[in-house]
């Protein structure tokens, strides 16, 4: 186990470095020179002299390079050049919105995508199943950014039920918050769930067509134990890893939904910084958001070597 | 399945009857609005504006009076052809990779290739776009190329798979003995072989394609304007939902029947071209 997580932890090492020097080369070397593209045509040589200096640009790229990582590694992400406020300060401030939001996401994605698929298999070809499979593949071909705009019709417009976009803060109290994140979550989850439940649901079939699963319904297990025990646990494994992937599209993801329903979460920084031109706070937040995806699945194939042995000994 | 046979078992399958009707229709639009629409999109209207749906307007009118339906029709085609340069992209690419790492399997290439494809895989498509349009700018160009590069792995790893399999068998070992080289083995061999996966993966990545074109034009990162897209008709209803909910349920309701078209196709393709596969999800 041991090796295998160190081997595992080497990878994701090389992935970082790999993925922080494209990123450091697509934003501050493929523009040419990222000061004057900041500022646009019209600046004055000298306003563009002085922020070169303040980015440091005067610096070879490879110096620039390792200046900005040895800063990402102290936590420090520069200074947002339109805020001049420290990007790492305006990250955690958004991270409390987009980081529920997609945890919140992903708990009623896996809340709804359990019982569906374990109904849909257990039940093979009945009109539960088939019912479940038509919902889940209209789920799927809805863009959920248009899921969010049609609740937003029915529940905000014309319900009243709830704010069309917006977010109180966290300090206006856990319920209000929630209320604020329910339906960017319901729309985020949706196609996960549709994703989820016919993972769950061909994981349990497959399992259920096991030799073993005869030998303990044979033994006198009912089939609900059978289930329980044996099938549930081992459809399982297919399912962490889709969860995994599923955690890092929903952050991903939020970056559109956070624009239907105006959330001040990562996915506004980054096109308010896109518009702004602020480079470097994209290049900051996209490294981070690569690097929750890098770790996430690395702890995902963890999860895994640790539930099934056998992944440990093939690789 | 040849001939007759292959035909009686493919409009059997009713979901890729379906599927094929849909994509027909979608493709059919998109073609047709080279010749001919209903109404000019590029004709705007004031006094017309935001007229629910009529015998002369079908889907209404959006916020400068324009034709929805003309506009849906127009939108179509970059959606299309969007999604599918993607994919051209992916399997040109993403083909000859797989089986380069299968051919050399175990090797220094198949190890440089297959790091390379789990690197793009970190990286969310979405984001992808987002590094390309911060630094060159949005355009439809550019979202191709964001999606594309996103499919390169998936192509490279589906026929990596593929042909691993296949180096196994005794006629690629016969192949070898009457001194083909990898690449004419690859070509002759395997490539024919794994067509079927590719052309059932190739729709389902069109359909993501078109999914993601919409999401990219929808936060202004993909097609731009004066260009109709199915994502920029969205986020221009946005505003206007409330009074006009109608400009905004068309366009959404071309997507969805798009993807929905090209996934049943997709899962029809898959059990008509490997009844292995159907026997094991019955």
């Amino acid at each position: 186990m041991l090796r295998y997580a160190l081997k595992r932890l080497l990878s994701l090492a090389i992935s970082l470095a790999v993925a922080s020097v494209v990123i450091f080369v697509a934003i501050e070397v493929v523009p040419g020179d990222p000061a004057s593209y900041m500022l646009g045509i019209n600046a004055r040589p000298d306003t563009v002299a002085a922020l070169r200096e303040e980015l440091g640009l005067n610096m070879s790229p490879p110096e620039r390079y390792i200046a900005w990582v040895g800063g990402l590694l102290q936590g420090d992400f520069g200074t947002s050049y339109t805020y001049r406020t420290p990007v790492a300060e305006m990250i955690s401030e958004r991270l409390w919105v987009s980081l529920p939001l997609a945890l919140f996401a992903l708990a009623l994605s896996t809340l709804i995508a359990f019982p569906a698929g374990i109904i849909a298999a257990t039940r093979r070809g009945s009109k539960w199943d088939l019912g479940i499979m038509g919902v889940t593949q209209l789920g799927i071909a809805v863009p959920n950014f248009w899921f969010a705009m049609l609740m937003v019709l029915v529940f905000a417009i014309n319900l009243r039920w709830f704010s069309a976009g917006g977010f109180p803060g966290w300090e206006a109290g856990l319920l209000p918050g929630l209320k604020a994140l329910l339906l960017p979550a319901v729309s985020l989850a949706l196609p996960q769930a549709s994703i989820l439940a016919r993972v769950m649901r061909s994981a349990l079939l497959d399992t259920l067509d096991e030799d073993f699963i005869r030998t303990a319904r044979a033994k006198g297990l009912t089939r609900r134990q059978v289930l329980r025990r044996h099938a549930l646990r081992n459809a399982l494994i297919p399912v962490l890893t889709i969860i995994g992937l599923q955690f890092s599209f929903l952050l991903a993801g939020a970056i559109i939904i956070e624009n239907v329903f105006f959330l001040p979460g990562l996915g506004r920084l980054v096109f308010q910084s896109i518009s702004a031109r602020d480079l470097i706070v994209v290049e900051s937040v996209v490294m981070l958001l690569v690097f929750a995806v890098v770790v996430v699945n690395f702890a995902v194939d963890l999860a895994y070597a640790a539930v099934d042995p056998r992944l440990r000994r093939r690789r | 399945m040849a001939g007759r046979g292959w035909m009686r078992a493919a409009l059997s399958s009713r979901s890729l009857v379906l599927g094929a009707v849909l994509t027909a229709l979608f493709v059919g639009a998109a073609v047709l609005s080279f010749f001919w629409t209903p109404h000019d999109v590029a004709q705007m209207n004031i006094p017309g504006k935001l007229q629910p749906p009529s015998a002369v307007h079908w889907f209404g009118t959006d916020h400068f009076g324009r034709d929805i339906f003309s506009m849906v029709m127009v939108g179509a085609r970059t959606s299309i052809a969007v999604a599918l340069v993607a994919v051209g992209i992916g399997m040109a690419l993403g083909v000859p990779l797989g089986l380069a790492a299968a051919a050399r399997a175990g090797g220094l290439l198949d190890e440089v290739i297959m790091r390379g494809n789990d690197l793009v895989f970190a990286f969310p498509a979405l984001l992808i776009a987002i590094l390309i349009t911060a630094v060159f700018g949005a355009s439809a160009l550019n979202a191709i190329i964001a999606i594309g590069i996103f499919n390169i792995p998936v192509f490279a790893r589906l026929s990596r798979g593929g042909a691993l399999s296949l180096w196994k068998r005794e006629y690629i070992l016969a192949a070898r003995v009457s001194g083909k080289g990898a690449v004419r083995i690859s070509l002759e061999h395997i490539l024919p072989n794994i067509a079927n996966l590719l052309i059932v993966q190739g729709t389902i990545q069109f359909s993501l394609g078109i999914l993601a074109e919409a999401g990219l034009s929808y936060v202004g990162l993909g097609a731009q304007p004066p260009t109709p897209s199915w994502g920029r008709m969205l986020a221009d209803a946005q505003t206007l939902i409330g009074i006009a909910p109608h400009i905004a349920i068309f366009p959404g309701l071309a997507i969805v029947l798009t993807v929905l078209g090209l996934n049943l196709m997709g899962d029809g393709l898959r059990d008509l071209l490997d009844p292995r596969l159907r026997r094991a999800r019955r």
